[in-house]
């Protein structure tokens, strides 16, 4: 009896879901291909080799088109056994930023109109260390460091309880298995609500597509790192993820003039990272909030 | 037989901490090395005093306690001389360093101090900077330096939405 006919409820399903497909695939075949590959395409994680190939092979066929480079995207997995560890001692850091220019040039992120930059130098009075509202992170002197200050450069904290991740309602940034917090560009939908959940003031938004001189374009790219943003979504510092799978150290860590800025791996007993921990002063920003930031700050001495 | 065995631990562990520190050629000005160039024929004077030819060195590292032939030697003038004697080459000069700053030098052997870049695993270049890189080893004291450029504030022109 009731495989012939309908109930109500099930009658108005079936014209719904009809009506949406209706009109979605009028929509989508009235967009471009690559509208309409990018609108269908999979969440990262559900991906398999093959897709992810595909993905690689389609989106350097339309940087090629969007940019007239030869970009080589990476899908590159997490290496087995690694949680990456950041380690930064503040009693060298002199303020010098060289690290946030050496990140816009690595990251491809937007030079002017708007300014993006992951890492942000702050300028804090010595013996007020804790105290972040008196901050500054607009000082400009003739020369640093200066008498009085020190300095603390801030960015993504990959913290390993990241409350960006929990309030995405799409699921567009997740934790890698070597601790990398990172977000699919294509998934975000740019609410914005991981900005606001972030404590660290991690993440920023892309206003308007990437504005990068066109020698600049650093072609070695990862899907989920430094390839280029577009308009509406939110990117933030990966700590190079596209070096650091191959064993190569942040272009942060090489641009530092003075070696403050130290990399690795936090189950690697030898590490750098984990001499730091084991040996030196550490403490990480606002550990109160429970984030467990992979992060650390430390002092010589 | 111990002595021997010793012998070949000790130059083995040498030879191991030499391979260990992949370190660039020290940052000499042009020109200045090799030191016997001039040095051979000039007469060892080990008088503490201004020095008339070099004239870009200014000592500013615990001057008042040591004096050019504490660290290189009188005269073997292309080689440093450890506080036991022993003559090393320039580039090994962390070793010199070491017999003071012991902390340091332990963090900078734990990749700590001092600055490592190019690839930390797999068989990519890495480069450890030697402590020479950074600092003067005449005047070691960091110097104040430029910083780039602050970020433009929300309101920037340049930095439109």
């Amino acid at each position: 009896m009731r495989n012939k006919t309908f109930t109500r409820r099930e009658f108005i399903h079936n014209l719904s879901f009809a009506a949406l497909s209706g009109l979605s695939l009028s929509l989508l075949s009235s967009c471009s291909k690559e509208q309409r590959e990018d609108f269908l395409q999979k969440h990262f994680l559900e991906m398999t080799p093959d897709e992810k190939r595909a993905l690689v092979t389609r989106f350097e066929e339309k940087y090629l088109r969007k940019y007239n480079k030869n970009f080589r995207v990476s899908v590159q997995e997490a290496i087995p056994n690694t949680l990456w560890g950041y380690g930064l001692d503040l009693s060298r850091c002199i303020g010098c930023r060289k690290c946030v220019y050496a990140c816009v040039e690595e990251n491809n992120s937007s030079r002017i109109n708007p300014q993006s930059q992951w890492i942000r130098v702050i300028r804090l009075k010595k013996g007020s260390l804790i105290n972040l509202e008196d901050s500054e992170h607009y000082y400009d002197p003739a020369n640093v460091p200066e008498k009085d200050f020190m300095y603390m450069p801030v960015q993504c904290q990959h913290c390993e309880n990241p409350p960006c991740v929990k309030v995405c309602p799409v699921h567009a940034t997740w934790k890698e298995p070597d601790g990398l917090v990172v977000v699919d560009y294509n998934w975000c939908i740019g609410c914005r609500y991981c900005i606001a959940a972030c404590p660290y003031r991690g993440r920023l938004f892309n206003w308007r597509d990437p504005n990068v001189p066109s020698e600049s374009w650093n072609l070695s790219v990862h899907y989920l790192g430094n390839r280029p943003r577009m308009k509406n979504v939110v990117d933030k510092c990966t700590f190079c993820i596209q070096r650091v799978r191959s064993g190569r150290y942040p272009a942060c860590v090489e641009a530092c003039p003075t070696g403050s800025r130290k990399f690795g791996n936090l189950l690697d007993p030898n590490s750098e990272i984990r001499y730091i921990i084991e040996r030196k002063r550490t403490f990480r920003l606002k550990e109160d909030l429970h984030t467990e930031p992979k992060f650390y700050y430390f002092f010589e001495a | 037989m111990i002595f021997f065995l010793l012998g070949i631990s000790v130059t083995a562990l040498a030879k191991e901490a030499r391979e260990e520190f992949p370190v660039p050629p020290p940052p000499f000005t042009e020109g200045i090395f090799p030191c016997s160039n001039c040095h051979a024929s000039m007469e060892l004077n080990q008088k503490k005093r201004a020095l008339s030819e070099h004239t870009q060195i200014r000592l500013h590292h615990a001057e008042t306690l040591r004096w050019c032939l504490d660290c290189h030697d009188a005269t073997k003038r292309d080689k440093l001389r450890l506080y036991n004697g022993d003559l090393i080459n320039f580039t090994e000069s962390h070793r010199l360093c070491g017999e003071c700053h012991g902390n340091v030098y332990k963090d900078w052997k734990a990749g700590l101090h001092g600055k490592r870049s190019g690839y930390f695993t797999g068989s990519g270049k890495r480069t450890y900077l030697l402590c020479v890189h950074c600092h003067d080893s005449h005047s070691p004291k960091f110097k104040q330096i430029k910083p780039e450029s602050p970020p433009y504030t929300p309101k920037d022109k340049r930095n439109a939405k």
